[in-house]
């Protein structure tokens, strides 16, 4: 598909990564549930595990439908390549790991999803990475928190669930300026949102059962390389730019000058944590990704209805949206997301904790479940449920009260998630 | 020109002075790293490999290039500087002009001559010129998408789940960055433009030519190279289902051929 420039996104959506089967002439992108593949020769197998050829050898590494999907997202996203991983947590996991050791330090935002914040904060610790956690918005913050020893900064597109923005172009700069790489979580906002390449981070990752699959059938992640991060200046990335006698002392910034991220993290991250995808799974991805750009649409006309609805509400005392002026990334959002500030957001009911449980029990059309990101309407009540490890503390820091709900509005006929929202907070308040 | 330290990537096995030497030569813009999986193979597999980052681009020191005529004498310096007294060039675009200059200039330096996607002449529009120096991420991404014709490539450079497009443009990009004092994607593409010894070189030319065409290339289409492969002597034809990336875009395919062509 020559032209002038890059084919646009909907296109990329549907073709990037994918052809005609040669074999079969099949139209759909063909699932390889093959666990390793067939060498054409002696020669050739020695060379594919030499990376003197490039190809499939056994799918813990690579499989030809997952490479589909890796290429999709990437091309989606602006980036050098991809590699898909098990969820969401296990495409943070390999960032994370191929990065650092014992000893390093990591700065991230405060408002993370919850699954992401045990990571950083409990688990990690007990390898030896620490983590400082900064308030997205704290620009000094960000600056003051970085040490010798830091690797990383890391936040997310807008903050689960209080959709807090990261200044990405900012932090970027500080990250930059500390000769570490910005990581974005970029779940909630999927690249038809933003790309957050074009604002100055330098690997954004997926939970792909979001959005990006966005049907509620299918756990999986995507870790992206935007191959802009200059590892060897930086200095401070030995994993990167020295030999690795581990994979026959391959110098990985030397053997590409963009991609020696991805090559790591494959050759060593797969290869020995193992939280590869399923090929079944990134088939599910693609098929959800052939719509991103319908569903994005419909989710964020769906949300602007409801946000109105309920900031005129009177038994809700706050919506976290930045689509409104109240919220405090409304400008940093009009400048970064113009498209919208994602579909997922939470408000708070002006009532005590029984009338938030009847609220969420009298909803019909939402669905009570730990998911968001469905094409199906979901609420949850975050402080019970995804974040409840966290404590008071953190839960304010995060910007959830204990009567947060959190709503991740779906495509619906908008008119019918008003309705099951205005009956559900007649339950409420009948509860007082 | 100034020539100062060449990098050369030896695809991760020291020199042996008793083995055979190729050198891989880059485009505008590029690096050694466009010749990952063909150098890693062949110094794998018997050969002494050089693939060099040109004077003034990226790891290497030195001014750019100005000329084909320049390079080609830095080409003839790092043979010198190695201790190699003849090696198989193999050259991608603006180097396979840099290398036909160099086996015509010393012919008994260059056991064989590989062009890969190459033309002559090699012209480079004004306004795409221009567009070098005014706006160069623009003509960086008209560039990068004229060089693709595929959004479906076998599995590349970085293995499984590249993707070319963004890599190219990511390693053009960073190749412009490596050098704030030249502009080397204008003396690159001027470079070209103004070569006007293609036809006399490869008259002079003694050592067997292979030429490895993309089917699909818009920027040196196949029959851009006629006039020179009407002037070799001993000169072998690949044309491959590929767009002028023809190392990212058809990886084994160009293997494959040089592999054929050195008998390695």
């Amino acid at each position: 598909m020559p032209g002038y420039s890059d084919p646009g996104f909907d296109t990329l959506a549907l073709h990037a990564g994918a052809a005609p089967d040669p074999s079969t002439g099949a139209r759909a992108v063909p699932i390889h549930l093959s666990t390793s593949f067939v060498f054409e020769s002696s020669d050739q197998a020695a060379a594919l595990f030499n990376l003197e050829r490039a190809g499939h050898v056994y799918s813990r590494i690579s499989n030809p439908t997952t490479a589909v999907l890796e290429q999709r997202v990437a091309a989606l996203e602006g980036g050098i390549g991809a590699i898909a991983t098990a969820s969401g947590q296990a495409a943070l996991h390999l960032a994370v790991a191929t990065l650092m050791g014992a000893g390093s330090h990591i700065v991230a935002s405060t408002a993370l999803y919850g699954g992401s914040q045990n990571l950083l904060h409990y688990t990690l610790r007990r390898f030896g990475i620490d983590t400082t956690f900064v308030k997205p918005g704290d620009i000094d913050g960000w600056r003051a928190a970085i040490r010798p020893n830091t690797r990383l900064l890391f936040g997310e597109t807008v903050g689960n669930p209080g959709l807090d923005v990261l200044d990405i172009p900012t932090v970027g700069q500080i990250a930059h300026e500390a000769g570490v790489p910005l990581l974005v979580d970029s779940t909630l906002t999927s690249p038809w949102l933003i790309k957050p390449f074009d604002h100055g981070a330098d690997l954004v990752y997926h939970s792909a059962t979001k959005f990006l699959s966005g049907h509620g059938t299918v756990i999986g992640g995507v870790l992206v390389d935007g191959g802009s991060f200059d590892w060897e200046r930086s200095g401070k990335f030995a994993e990167l730019t020295q030999a690795y006698e581990g994979f026959h002392n391959m110098v990985f910034s030397e053997e590409s000058t963009v991609g020696a991220f991805l090559l790591r993290a494959r050759r060593e991250g797969l290869r020995d944590f193992g939280a590869c995808l399923s090929p079944h799974s990134a088939w599910l991805i693609l098929q959800g990704i052939e719509t991103l750009s319908l569903r994005m649409a419909r989710h964020m006309e769906n949300t602007a209805k409801v946000v109105e609805f309920l900031a005129s509400h009177p038994l809700v005392s706050r919506v976290g949206h930045p689509l409104l002026q109240s919220h405090p990334s409304h400008q940093l959002a009009q400048k970064l997301l113009p498209r919208g500030a994602g579909s997922v957001f939470s408000f708070d009911i002006a009532g005590n904790r029984a009338q938030g449980k009847a609220f969420i029990e009298a909803l019909k059309v939402f669905s009570h479940l730990a998911n968001v990101g469905d094409a199906k309407s979901l609420v949850i009540h975050p402080a019970s449920t995804t974040h409840f490890r966290m404590s008071d503390e953190a839960l304010a820091q995060a910007g959830i009260g204990p009567g947060t709900i959190r709503l991740s509005i779906g495509l619906e006929d908008a008119a019918d998630l008003i309705d099951d929202l205005k009956k559900a907070l007649k339950a409420a308040e009948k509860a007082a | 020109m100034k020539l100062g330290p060449i990098y050369a990537y030896t695809g991760g096995k020291d020199f042996n002075p008793a083995q055979p030497t190729v050198v891989f030569i880059h485009g505008v813009l590029h690096d050694h790293s466009v010749w990952i999986l063909q150098s890693r193979y062949l110094a794998h597999h018997g050969w002494n490999v050089l693939a060099i980052d040109l004077p003034g681009h990226c790891k290497s020191g030195g001014e750019p290039p100005a000329s084909v005529e320049e390079a080609s004498a830095a080409i003839v310096g790092l043979l010198d500087a190695a201790g190699v007294q003849k090696a198989a060039l193999v050259g991608h675009s603006f180097g396979s002009l840099i290398a036909l200059e160099t086996a015509a200039r010393a012919p008994d330096r260059v056991s064989h001559l590989a062009l890969v996607g190459t033309a002559f002449p090699m012209r480079v529009s004004p306004a795409l010129l221009d567009a070098s120096v005014s706006a160069p991420m623009k003509a960086i991404d008209m560039v990068n998408a004229f060089s693709h014709s595929s959004l479906a490539p076998p599995p590349s450079s970085l293995g499984p789940g590249t993707w070319l497009y963004g890599g190219n443009r990511a390693l053009m990009r960073r190749v412009l960055a490596s050098n704030p004092k030249v502009n080397v994607f204008f003396t690159g593409f001027k470079a070209c433009d103004s070569y006007t010894g293609g036809e006399a070189a490869m008259d002079k030319v003694q050592c067997p030519t292979l030429f490895v065409l993309g089917s699909a290339d818009q920027m040196t289409p196949p029959k851009a190279a006629q006039s020179l492969v009407g002037k070799a002597k001993n000169a072998k034809v690949v044309q491959l289902p590929a767009g002028h990336s023809l190392m990212t875009e058809a990886p084994d395919g160009v293997l494959l051929a040089l592999k054929d062509f050195l008998k390695a």
